[in-house]
């Protein structure tokens, strides 16, 4: 299948669980709630013409003026198709997702980085800890907000 | 070297002996940061034979080393375990700031990175660059002979 078919079969078959769906300038995009989340990423790993197993990257981006501030990017390639998708879901400051840890193993370091950056939470990720800066770093350095030099003297 | 405590007058041509031997066996640790790691490792290739100095013989173990020089980005993440490298090397040491991260912090001035190693451990040679050529290496081990002649035994009980 092509990317074109996927997003298509994506689209007829997760109507209840995207709330947008669109093509994107490079790959499908598919906008879920943090609620459905898990069942969505279950069902592009588990349906077998799909196959999306590998996780790529787990990112966020910062939108300071929203109400729900972070937009978690999902990243995931079907070794089998060679197709790349985009999957984002949106949080609000201090809010937790659903981890995808137990569908994709590999996403374990990608959570704690988005965990030690943003500060957003975990559910069911066996080891929730920082994972680049020091464990007893108090604050959440890609936050908008956060000065460049840190809030402690240097 | 233990004899200095036991020497109640200190004789400068005992002091010219220990120097000459101390600056002429400079032991530098293999220790690396960021890319002015691979700089330092030039100097130490045929080309520019870092051996002139007596400075090759890098040390794997912080305990057999004199020279400790720190090239490179050093994070904060990074520091406790370069000050514990730091604390087992025996004395005499001296300590080269290789680069403008580890002598300032560089263009990382931000809150992962410490600005400038001499915020955390005594520095006596700074080498500018980014990164600055091995000549410039062998120019500070050149200095830092310099500066070790000038020491004399009552400095460092």
């Amino acid at each position: 299948m092509n990317s074109k078919e996927i997003f298509e079969t994506i689209k007829s078959d997760c109507k209840s669980l995207i709330t947008e769906a669109f093509m994107g300038i490079d790959i499908p995009t598919f906008v879920v709630e943090p609620d459905s989340l898990l069942e969505f990423m279950k069902y592009i790993k588990k349906m077998p013409q799909l196959s999306f197993d590998l996780i790529a990257d787990i990112t966020a981006v910062d939108y300071p003026n929203r109400a729900k501030r972070f937009e978690l990017v999902y990243h995931i390639f079907s070794i089998k198709n060679a197709v790349r998708i985009r999957v984002k879901t949106k949080v609000e400051d201090g809010g937790s997702v659903e981890s995808v840890t137990s569908i994709w193993r590999g996403a374990e370091w990608l959570e704690r980085e988005v965990f030690d950056m943003f500060g957003v939470t975990f559910k069911n990720h066996p080891d929730l800890r920082r994972i680049l800066m020091n464990e007893d770093y108090k604050y959440h350095p890609l936050k908008k907000e956060f000065p460049l030099q840190g809030y402690e003297e240097s | 070297m233990g004899i200095e405590s036991h020497l109640g007058i200190i004789t400068t041509s005992l002091d010219k002996i220990v120097n000459w031997g101390r600056k002429n066996s400079l032991w530098p640790m293999t220790f690396g940061l960021a890319c002015c790691a691979l700089e330092m490792m030039v100097a130490a290739s045929a080309r520019h034979d870092i051996s002139r100095f007596g400075a090759e013989v890098f040390r794997g173990s912080p305990r057999q080393a004199d020279l400790l020089i720190v090239p490179g980005t050093l994070t904060k993440k990074m520091l406790p375990y370069v000050l514990r490298l730091y604390n087992q090397m025996p004395e005499p040491k001296w300590v080269i700031a290789y680069g403008a991260c580890a002598c300032s912090g560089g263009i990382f001035n931000t809150y992962n990175v410490v600005q400038g190693v001499d915020k955390v451990i005594p520095v006596d040679v700074y080498v500018a660059g980014c990164p600055p050529k091995p000549e410039a290496l062998l120019r500070a081990i050149v200095m830092l002979r310099k500066k070790i002649e000038k020491e004399t035994l009552k400095d460092r009980v």
